[in-house]
């Protein structure tokens, strides 16, 4: 039986499960919360929101590549990254994604698409002239755990809850306004229906938010695993993380709507940070990084 | 990729077969007969070397019991532009495929048991003849499938030459269908 050198984390992989299902169960709360407070609408406003994350899920790579004004590339313009990515594919057994590239400052890469199959992988031409081939290596390995986690699907099926509350919260105001609630029950519907749209779509932002942490672990993770080299990709994020912090936030606004997927936050907020932000900080993924790199080194069996 | 595993964020990928390794040198009598290409009489494994004393220790392991077999050449080990490792190990008697194929299975598997599988690219047995034409038989340890590569000059590859080894192994050989993961090793050694 061949040795596993995968660190053994289950602590993260139950604190994972356990925000999945608790996204899971606020998607049920909400349903029922629905079709007790408004049976008339309900269906509609619950179809309308999963359409729209499934809209999303579906067009996420065209999305994405329209926001960063990013454009794709073939093997002829970067053989130097096409060669890097085909190599990682082969080894991760993945189908090899389109490559893009986005012409900015900001050194940061990021990974969307509905699938493997129709995902794309893109970096920034900051981050090409900032990183060595090695370090670019392992933040493409990291983009590429991305697309072989599902990230982009995992990711909109999480959302969908706060999708529909949000769109629950419309639908009331909507009712409220247009007084199709004149009678006392329709009123406390409406009103009811508000708050725990407000209140779901409150809970399941933070719940997000913490998702979107763990699975940027895993990808570090993964990555790390892939390159055998974990001390390249912790070089890496410190010299991101390092520029990222240097830029004024006016700048950045433009790209917060794409955060989820970068490979360090373009935003760095003031309050709330830690509940809030999209990524891990910098010292708990150089502290999982240091533990792959033990068990890598370990020779005792 | 299961559901389980995409939930979980973390992918165990399990090795293939090896043996298919051993299917190469009757390939390599096919290759002399049918196309005239004849063994070069070396082999590599390209693989991604781990950090730390575990992977040094277990490659230097590795070297020494090949090193050991008398009729052998010693092996060598290159570093590629892109931070992979090649141990090419040799056979003096270049029709001696099976002992090559031998010595890369060992290397193979001796990556596997120590838990570095998941670094493993790709095995290749380099080919050529007289009139300077080349072709390796490239082993994708993940897919565990075969796939030639024929280069023509740098950059270039000679579809030709690839299409019709490809066709004379197909009865021999698990030859990879998707042309897509036919992966250029540009300078790889003994091509």
């Amino acid at each position: 039986m061949p040795r596993s050198r995968f660190i053994k984390d289950t602590g993260l992989t139950v604190r994972m499960s356990t925000v999945m299902f608790l996204l899971g169960g606020l998607f049920v709360a909400l349903i029922v919360g629905m079709m007790y407070l408004l049976p008339q609408y309900a269906f509609f406003i619950g179809v309308i929101g999963i359409g729209i994350a499934v809209w999303q899920w579906w067009n996420s790579d065209k999305a994405a590549m329209r926001a960063m004004r990013a454009y794709e590339v073939t093997p002829e313009e970067y053989p130097e990254l096409h060669g890097i990515i085909d190599r990682l594919c082969a080894m991760a057994e993945m189908p090899k994604p389109r490559v893009g590239i986005a012409e900015m400052d900001i050194p940061n890469a990021f990974a969307t698409g509905r699938s493997p199959d129709r995902a794309v992988v893109c970096v920034t031409t900051g981050i090409m002239g900032k990183l060595t081939p090695e370090e670019l290596e392992a933040v493409l390995a990291h983009e590429l755990s991305h697309v072989a986690h599902r990230d982009v699907l995992v990711m909109t099926v999480a959302a969908s809850a706060g999708i529909v509350a949000g769109m629950m919260a419309r639908g009331a105001q909507y009712g409220a306004f247009f007084g199709r609630s004149r009678s006392k029950e329709g009123a406390i519907g409406v009103v009811g229906a508000l708050v725990i749209s407000l209140v779901i779509y409150a809970i399941s932002f933070f719940l997000l938010r913490l998702l979107s942490r763990y699975r940027e672990l895993c990808a570090d993770r993964a990555g790390a695993y892939l390159t055998m080299k974990p001390a390249a990709l912790a070089t890496a994020l410190q010299k991101i993380s390092g520029e990222m912090a240097t830029i004024p936030q006016g700048d950045l606004r433009a790209t917060k709507s794409m955060n989820a997927f970068f490979i360090a936050p373009a935003i760095s907020g003031v309050t709330l940070k830690t509940l809030t932000s999209t990524h891990p900080s910098l010292e708990q993924r150089l502290e999982q990084l240091a533990r792959i790199q033990a068990e890598l080194g370990r020779t005792e069996p | 990729m299961g559901l389980w595993e995409t939930l979980r964020g973390r992918r165990t990928t399990s090795g293939p077969n090896l043996d298919a390794l051993f299917l190469v040198p009757s390939a390599a009598v096919t290759l002399q007969t049918g196309i005239g290409l004849e063994p070069a009489g070396t082999g590599s494994v390209c693989f991604r070397a781990a950090e730390g004393a575990a992977f040094r220790q277990m490659q230097s392991e590795v070297v020494e019991l090949l090193n050991a077999d008398p009729e052998a050449p010693d092996v060598r080990s290159s570093t590629d532009d892109y931070g992979f490792t090649w141990l090419t190990v040799a056979r003096d008697d270049t029709t001696d495929v099976a002992g090559i194929c031998t010595d890369l299975h060992a290397v193979n598997t001796a990556l596997e048991e120590q838990g570095f599988g998941s670094g493993l690219l790709c095995t290749l047995v380099p080919f050529g003849d007289a009139g300077g034409r080349r072709a390796g038989l490239v082993y994708l340890y993940r897919r565990g499938t075969f796939y030639p590569f024929a280069p023509k000059g740098p950059q270039q590859r000679d579809n030709l030459l690839e299409i019709q080894v490809r066709d004379a192994l197909a009865a021999e050989l698990p030859i990879e269908t998707d042309l897509q993961r036919w992966l250029a090793v540009w300078g790889a050694p003994g091509l």
